[in-house]
């Protein structure tokens, strides 16, 4: 009978309780962010989209290697002496066409290796994280500045001089030592004189 | 009394008959069901410190109209092998289960729908339908968890039930009457009239009544609460466990009626409180028209009091819904059988001794 009577009492006693406890919380501020109207402050650090300063991308490939998951795929082509490229914001000189730079976002692990290697430092991390899609092709981003007939332009140009400089090698059998070292040359060796001027 | 002014406009028993029955539907339910189901949003979100709807409006003050909007254009499913007739009834008699309690409601002293003497019999059998509509909806659904809410829907309605009419005869015992006009007209005048502070009798039986009225008042909260489907006693639509009860297959409008209709029986259950224990119709200070000398005036005050009373007591069932976990299915049956059931007898019992006395 005690119990009874108790039960009842602490019934109605724990109901008032608890409704003391959200009537209080009816007049504290909310906590809510008002989402896409306001965001909170990304911390210093964030690893969201990568992007790419075409401007200052030598071509170099090491991203690409870098990456874990091989999401960055790089084409390049070789420029021709008499082209002029530019250069890069830390003054390097830039001696290859890009006629490829895509990176496959939705494969992108966002591990921030990519960036490290970067020898201009044209590959980062923005903070830019609200890039869905409704299609997975959609998030194969290609950061190339040249027009497709452009690519086509560098490629043929670097192709005629492939074929004038073996008919040259064919013609001159006394320079051909010097000739057959050129094609072999990639990236980091091209860049060599280069860095010697400055 | 309105009645007999549209008799006068329109010339016709039946025109304004009619018309008079649909007033409470499209002045008061309509709006109300508007504006409760954003008050409701509102009120649970700030109560767990967030801030609800934000978007459609200034504070998402127009996110109900958005609703039905989209309610009215979405797709009327039926599934395939449910009972199709019995289906397509059910919202139909929900929702006229919990309209037809509003004919006998006193909204106030110039509009009742029905000025019937059985008004508060009439609208505790009326609510039977409801529950008839809740197990038709569950069991032509076909499907296991309408089922089990429209089961332990009938169940707990039923159930409960029984402490409302006990506590609604223990005023019938004091007022002598079951007509919800003349009862709100006995609790003229001021507050102290008001059946909760012991009616309108006076002297030692006035006092010795008050206690009786409070815990009278508790006890047909919380099974009017239980009535009406909500938490505590939500347990027939219990999302985390029944999807939600029994109008998971429902969607569209059919779905809106049985929202409406939930909203609908709120107020209604509230109003009932509010008729019984709180004055109905009847300001708890006297009339600013009689004060003015302007006498067209004291309806309006009324309504405007029966509305506030009533939402009154809608917010006080949002705020207790917010507030507390939902209960078992024998913890509920205990509340009911072994708590409310005896305490309202011994209170329609120590009634009834001083009303003889």
């Amino acid at each position: 009978m005690r119990e009874y009577f108790n039960n009842i009492w602490l019934g109605l006693t724990t109901v008032f309780i608890g409704m003391n406890v959200t009537f209080k919380h009816l007049f504290k501020p909310a906590v809510t962010i008002q989402y896409p109207d306001v965001k909170l402050l990304l911390p210093e650090r964030e690893r969201n989209r990568l992007y790419v300063n075409m401007d200052d991308c030598i071509g170099c490939d090491q991203c690409a290697r870098a990456c874990p998951v091989s999401c960055i795929s790089i084409e390049t082509v070789k420029s021709l002496p008499t082209d002029d490229l530019g250069k890069t914001s830390n003054g390097k000189k830039k001696a290859l066409w890009l006629t490829k730079f895509d990176i496959d976002i939705a494969k992108c692990c966002y591990c921030q290796l990519c960036v490290f290697p970067c020898p201009t430092e044209c590959i980062y991390m923005t903070d830019v994280f609200e890039f869905s899609e409704y299609k997975r092709e959609n998030l194969l981003y290609s950061f190339v500045t040249l027009t497709p007939d452009e690519i086509a332009e560098k490629k043929n140009n670097f192709e005629k001089a492939e074929a004038e400089k073996s008919a040259q090698k064919a013609a001159a059998a006394a320079k051909k030592a010097e000739e057959q070292a050129a094609p072999k040359e990639n990236k980091p060796s091209a860049e060599k004189p280069e860095d010697k001027k400055e | 009394m309105i009645y007999d002014f549209l008799l006068k406009l329109t010339g016709s028993e039946i025109a304004a008959g009619f018309i008079q029955s649909l007033l409470p539907l499209f002045v008061f339910i309509l709006p109300f069901a508007l504006i409760a189901v954003l008050l409701e949003r509102k009120v649970s979100a700030h109560m767990q410190d967030r801030l609800g709807p934000m978007r459609v409006g200034y504070h998402g003050i127009f996110q109900t109209v958005a609703d039905i909007l989209k309610l009215m254009q979405k797709e009327d499913i039926v599934t395939d092998n449910s009972d199709k007739a019995l289906f397509n009834i059910a919202p139909v008699l929900v929702f006229t289960g919990s309209y037809a309690a509003f004919a006998a409601i006193p909204f106030s002293g110039a509009f009742i729908g029905s000025n019937i003497d059985l008004g508060l019999f009439f609208i505790v059998a009326v609510s039977g339908l409801v529950v008839a509509g809740i197990l038709m909806a569950g069991w032509a659904s076909n499907n296991k968890y309408t089922l089990l809410g429209a089961m332990r829907s009938a169940a707990q309605v039923i159930s409960y039930e029984i402490p409302t009419i006990l506590v609604i005869i223990t005023i019938v015992m004091i007022t002598g009457t079951l007509n919800l006009y003349t009862l709100s007209e006995l609790q003229t005048g001021h507050f102290w009239n008001w059946m909760i502070f012991g009616g309108p009798s006076t002297g030692l039986i006035k006092v010795a009544f008050i206690p009786f009225m409070i815990i009278g008042f508790v006890i047909i909260y919380i099974s009017t609460l239980a009535e009406v489907n909500r938490t505590p006693f939500d347990i027939p639509e219990a999302e985390s466990e029944l999807v939600s009860g029994y109008h998971t297959e429902y969607s569209g409008m059919k779905f809106a009626m049985f929202f409406l209709a939930e909203y609908a029986n709120m107020f209604a259950v509230s109003a009932i409180v509010a008729a019984v224990f709180f004055g109905g119709y009847q300001s708890p200070f006297g009339y600013l028209g009689n004060s003015l000398g302007i006498s067209w005036f004291i309806p309006i005050e009324q309504f405007f009091w029966f509305t506030f009373k009533g939402i009154f007591f809608v917010l006080v069932q949002m705020w207790l819904r917010w507030t507390l976990p939902r209960l078992r299915v024998d913890q509920l049956m205990a509340l009911c059988w072994k708590y409310l059931i005896p305490i309202a007898f011994v209170n329609l019992l120590i009634v009834g001794l001083i009303t003889v006395l």
